[in-house]
């Protein structure tokens, strides 16, 4: 498959990223969400990006597939600069090129919005990028605790994002199968009228929702089979736990949004 | 139809963390008409080598030559469509590709696509349930209130009324009871032999191997292990078990009776009932050895 978009896709690793506890990183991500918006200098700009980069260095994922895999976004942050190169004009014409003129306010405000993006969708792509589906989950659903007096249905929601993200690779690989066997058998997907691909989409898709409502039904059976009976008094066999290089990570976090703080202007 | 592997190298996801190099400088040729077993190890790269055939993938390196098709690194493919048609491949748990409301339409729907006329589906439709040994009155039926061993038919008959030249089956078997996996493969060989097909087979079983190919590929980790005649490739007993691989039952017993009574026998391919025959004469009627 010519999966090359990274957001959302898992890596797995031994780096001291990849090993944290799962709340922390969600946590600090959190806050990193904030504090990206408080910074307006220089210097703030600098210590955030350097701790994004620094971050994404220590995933040990190699750097190459994590540019690559935000391809997409790359376009948006391109394009949210230009447009405001081109459409607003405030402040001082800086140069102009051919007649053009380029205005220093639009230039840097163009230039921190499309910085803030990428900082956004670097940062929390690290998250997915390093934590597994069922660790992400776990810790939702630890962090949404509190909403459960709130009569939320927390465990019910973190079973639903367990057992979605479970089967989203299952399902793909069972899409190309089929998509496969149908090609196999003269459909092609590729060329054609618009009305040629979308009829040829349903052989591929009735095999797919048979399927999948299959698996439900085989898994709804294994569960109860084995005494599930909602999250009432149930136990977690991954337990969460707070070590050393998370409380580290905290500090040091903590230390960042202050820098972050204290070189605003 | 005769096919051609000329040092085929295949990657999955190249250039990304799950780089995955599933087939390794492999080459191989099996002439027109022939019945060609590969086995190895799950993993191995079998399913990755057979997408080959009909150009599902195109390899990283190297060529494949199906007839006159050449399937190239690095070159689109043009006539995919008549590949296509001349290459039936029957893939693992092929039922789970059925989509029509009638059994008649999903095994239509392949012939359809390749433009072959109302008149001679119908008849392509009757002779294909025939074969799979299903009844006509089955061809109303909706192919998802059939029982899972009447849905693999169903999709093998599929696949079959494209009237391909070379047909590539992907562990055909698995999950059959087992009369139905010997019916089944009873019925392959048949086809093989009255349509003349090309045929290769992915299995697991070594009996089958040894029962319906005239040659056996062993892949492992990507590569050709071994290949030759099957009781020639199955006399390696040490070099096959050091890929996990077993030898067919027969032989395996026949070498313990060379062991233990001094006794050989020459197996090929006779029924048990005569190897049994052949045995008790070699052995003598040894009443004292109670
Ligand atoms: N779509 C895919 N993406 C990445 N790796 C794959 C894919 N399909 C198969 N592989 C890997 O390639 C290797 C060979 O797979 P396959 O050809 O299916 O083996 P076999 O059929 O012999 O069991 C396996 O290790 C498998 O994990
Ligand atoms: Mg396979």
């Amino acid at each position: 498959m010519n999966n090359s978009m990274i957001i959302g896709q898992y890596v797995p690793g031994t780096s001291l990223i990849h090993r944290l506890d799962p709340r922390t990183k969600i946590l600090v991500i959190f806050f990193f969400v904030i504090i990206v918006f408080f910074a307006n200098s220089v210097w703030s700009y600098s210590i955030l990006t350097a701790f994004a980069i620094g971050t994404a260095l220590a995933t040990r994922v190699p750097l190459s597939f994590i540019v690559k895999g935000l391809k997409p976004v790359w376009f948006l942050i391109v394009f949210t600069f230009l447009l405001h190169l081109f459409v607003s004009r405030q402040g001082d014409i800086l140069f102009s090129v051919l007649g053009f003129p380029f205005y220093e306010e639009s230039l840097i405000q163009g230039g921190t919005l499309s910085l803030r993006f990428f900082l956004l969708i670097l940062f929390t792509s690290l998250l997915t990028l390093t934590t597994s589906p069922i660790e992400i989950t776990d810790a939702i659903e630890y962090l949404l605790h509190p909403l459960k007096k709130l009569r939320f249905p927390v465990h019910e929601l973190a079973l639903m994002m367990s057992i979605s993200l479970r089967f989203i690779p299952t399902l793909m690989q069972e899409a190309e199968k089929i998509s496969k066997a149908q090609a196999s058998r003269g459909v092609d997907f590729r060329t054609g009228s618009l009305k040629d691909r979308v009829s040829a989409v349903i052989p591929l898709l009735i095999p797919l929702f048979v399927s999948a409502f299959k698996r439900a039904e085989e898994l709804a059976m294994a569960m109860e089979a084995r005494g599930y009976q909602g999250g009432e008094g149930r136990t977690k066999i991954r337990a969460l736990l707070f070590r050393k290089k998370d409380y580290i990570v905290f500090f040091l976090f903590c230390l960042i949004m202050a820098a972050t703080i204290g070189t605003r202007v | 139809m005769e096919l051609t592997f000329n040092e085929v190298t295949y990657t999955y996801s190249p250039g990304t963390p799950f780089e995955f190099r599933a087939l390794e400088n492999l080459s191989l040729h099996v002439p027109s008409g022939s019945y060609t077993a590969i086995i190895g190890h799950t993993g191995s790269g079998k399913s990755t080598l057979i997408q080959h055939i009909n150009a599902l993938l195109q390899p990283t390196s190297g060529s494949v030559k199906v007839g006159d098709f050449v399937i190239e690194a690095g070159r689109k493919n043009k006539n995919l469509r008549s590949l296509r048609e001349k290459t039936g491949i029957v893939f693992q748990y092929p039922e789970h590709q059925l989509f029509e409301e009638t059994v008649e339409k999903d095994i239509a729907f392949g012939p359809k696509n390749f433009g072959v006329d109302e008149e001679e589906i119908r008849e392509r439709v009757n002779k294909a349930l025939e074969a799979v040994q299903l009844p006509e009155d089955m061809k109303e039926k909706s192919p998802f209130d059939l029982s899972g061993g009447q849905m693999r038919r169903v999709a093998i008959a599929g696949v079959l009324a494209m009237k391909p030249k070379v047909l590539v089956l992907d562990e055909p078997t698995a999950g059959l009871d087992p009369r139905g996996q010997k019916e089944m493969m009873d019925m392959f060989y048949s086809l093989h032999e009255s349509e003349e097909l090309t045929t290769v087979l992915v299995t697991h079983s070594m009996e089958d191997a040894l029962t319906y190919a005239d040659e056996v590929v062993i892949l492992n980790e990507g590569r050709k292990y071994m290949q030759g005649a099957p009781l020639d490739v199955f006399k390696r007993k040490e070099e096959l078990r050091q890929v996990q691989l077993d030898i067919p039952e027969v032989l395996e017993f026949l070498e313990k009776i060379e062991k233990e009574f001094g006794v050989s026998i020459e197996y090929n391919k006779q029924p048990l009932a005569e190897l049994a025959k052949e045995l008790t004469s070699r052995l003598g009627r040894r009443d004292d050895y109670e």
